[in-house]
């Protein structure tokens, strides 16, 4: 893929993110940068793409797998984090008197 | 031939879509739990997406198994557990430590494809392309490690590790700053001049700025920072998109960095403060207590618990202000002991939730739902601030600032014009708190001088306790 093709898709990247978010109830603060910040981790693929290519390179492996492993705690950690908070807020409904 | 790459574009562009979905529904309070799932479930699209293409095409030798088990497995462990014994009270951290790992993973990446780099066998060799390897390795570089250092920095003083220095709240900071941002600016030229050694002289000096520029901000300001790092993060894997040749890191991590900055703004509105203060001001309470004179309490009238707990039994609507100091005292379950009582008495219990309640925006809401408090007696500020003249009494819990009248009524006041609750409008007022010390801002609080404001001193935990058993005392609660 060209670079000018991957600028456009920085840039749209960008104005989809700007437009996502317009009113967030002060409430999903927390959450929604926990939640935001799991997806930060997709770097993890950046990591795989580096295993899968190291071509048995074993520095480059471990610096994939170490990549990995700070991606996934990103990921997994971000992800559970998320649903424990907001698992409090919807058990509310549930259980008014 | 051409199939493994339809399937990767086409798993791609789903997984972008749930992802722009999942952080759009993670702003809504209805949808926020599905669209977090959603998210995951984006994410683990991806990876299936991605191994497919590579076993499609290359084929991934034994060898990557392993060493992707291995790191998959310990990060995912680490990840779940932590994630499931964390004490809520302390998210924020949390928080912080995960995003700083995420920038951790970027700068990895960027580093192993400098030293080592990797044969597409596609690609051409031209000038313009290796240049355009070199900037985004070292912005992945650069923006990894300010991430990295940064949010461990925000972690090590939000769990009280690490304390804001003396000397980085004078303008010797800048200076160190200054000469960072100009050490990586010529680290990051040297590199593209192709002097690859420099590549470690960029690590460090990055990890060095992310710390001066995190190390000065004060305790109450970390969650803004905190959410611009995760903004940043965002843009660490959009550059190791770059790096990696891929699209979905870059569309993904664009938007984190987007929607994060946007956060981050709506953030510091709720606490009227600009983001340039917040990053470049230092810590809020240094300065206001030199500049604007705080002037002497005159008319402070202190309480009993005692006094309190009657005064409680004899109304007929209460509302709760919980704060930063109920937070740090962990005493949400003890308060909700007693709004118990108080509820079986027949009296109304509202909590007015400020936007900045809590050590994060949003914290409070958290932290009073895992105590058990009905969500719908959560009242947010602008529902709740009509309410107060037709209060009885109003328990302030260790906020301060959030209820001072100046912001309305004291147009010198640094605070004028930051959105408070006007808790005076009730009849009586308690304020439980441990001593007069001012609150973050450093600047006096008008309410606690006012007739029908009445001080209870003590640990916010310990006075509730002792207020549990006073309103046992008198029978409340016990019908």
């Amino acid at each position: 893929m060209s670079f000018i093709s991957l600028l456009w898709v920085l840039l749209l990247g960008s104005l989809l993110g700007l437009e996502l978010i317009g009113k967030v109830p002060p409430t999903l603060h927390t959450p929604l940068m926990s939640g935001a910040n799991a997806i930060s981790g997709i770097t993890m693929l950046a990591a795989l793409t580096l295993i899968v290519k190291a071509e048995g390179n074993v520095p480059l492996l471990i610096i994939g797998s170490v990549s990995l492993g700070f991606a996934l705690f990103n990921v997994v950690g971000g992800f559970f984090v998320t649903d424990r908070m907001l698992a409090m807020f919807s058990r509310k409904p549930s259980n008014k008197k | 031939m051409n199939l493994p790459i339809i399937i990767k574009f086409v798993i791609d562009l789903l997984a972008v879509l749930l992802l722009a979905l999942g952080i759009k529904g993670l702003s809504k309070v209805k949808s926020a739990r599905d669209a977090n799932r959603l998210a995951a479930f984006a994410m683990s699209l991806s990876v299936v997406g991605l191994l497919s293409y590579y076993l499609g095409t290359s084929g991934i030798a034994i060898q990557s198994w392993i060493w992707i088990i291995i790191g998959s497995i310990i990060g995912s462990l680490f990840g779940a557990i932590l994630a499931k014994k964390v004490p809520m009270t302390s998210m924020p951290e949390t928080v912080a430590l995960f995003n700083g790992c995420g920038g951790m993973s970027s700068l990895l990446v960027a580093l192993g494809v400098a030293i080592f780099p990797i044969s597409s066998g596609q690609e051409n060799f031209d000038i313009f392309k290796s240049l355009i390897n070199e900037v985004s390795i070292s912005v992945s570089i650069f923006v990894g490690a300010i991430t990295f250092t940064g949010s461990i920095v925000a972690m090590a003083k939000l769990q009280g590790w690490l304390s804001t220095p003396g000397w980085t709240q004078s303008k010797v900071r800048h200076f160190v700053n200054i000469v960072f941002a100009v050490a990586s600016l010529i680290a990051f030229f040297d590199l593209i001049n192709g002097n690859t050694s420099s590549i470690w002289l960029l690590v460090i000096i990055s990890s060095l700025l992310g710390i001066g520029v995190t190390l000065p901000i004060g305790g109450a300001d970390m969650p803004v920072v905190i959410s611009l790092l995760n903004s940043y993060s965002g843009i660490a894997a959009a550059a190791a998109g770059f790096v990696v040749d891929s699209q979905l890191l870059i569309v993904a991590g664009a938007m984190v960095g987007a929607a994060g900055l946007i956060l981050t703004q709506v953030m510091c509105k709720g606490m009227n403060r600009s983001l340039v203060s917040v990053l470049f001001g230092g810590s809020l309470s240094a300065q206001s207590t030199a500049s604007s004179g705080s002037g002497e309490y005159t008319n402070i009238t202190s309480c009993s618990v005692e006094e309190c707990a009657l005064t409680l039994e004899a109304a007929n609507k209460v509302i709760i202000v919980p704060g930063y100091g109920l937070a740090v005292a962990q005493a949400q379950h003890t308060l909700r002991e007693v709004t118990k009582k108080l509820e079986q008495n027949g009296i109304e219990v509202i909590y007015a939730i400020h936007p900045v309640a809590g050590r994060m925006p949003g914290h409070m809401n958290v932290l009073l739902a895992e105590a058990d408090v009905p969500y719908e007696q959560l009242k947010e500020m602008d529902v709740v601030n009509p309410d107060f003249p037709a209060t009885d009494v109003v328990l302030v819990l260790g906020a301060n600032d959030v209820v001072n009248p100046q912001a309305k009524n004291d147009s010198s006041s640094p605070l004028y014009g930051m959105p408070v609750l006007d808790v005076q409008e009730a009849r009586t007022v308690f304020v439980i708190k441990r001593g007069m010390s001012a609150g973050y801002s450093g600047i006096k609080n008008d309410l606690f001088d006012l007739p029908n404001t009445s001080m209870v001193f003590g640990d916010a935990k310990k006075v509730l306790n002792d207020l549990i058993g006073e309103l046992k005392d008198l029978g409340v609660g016990e019908k």
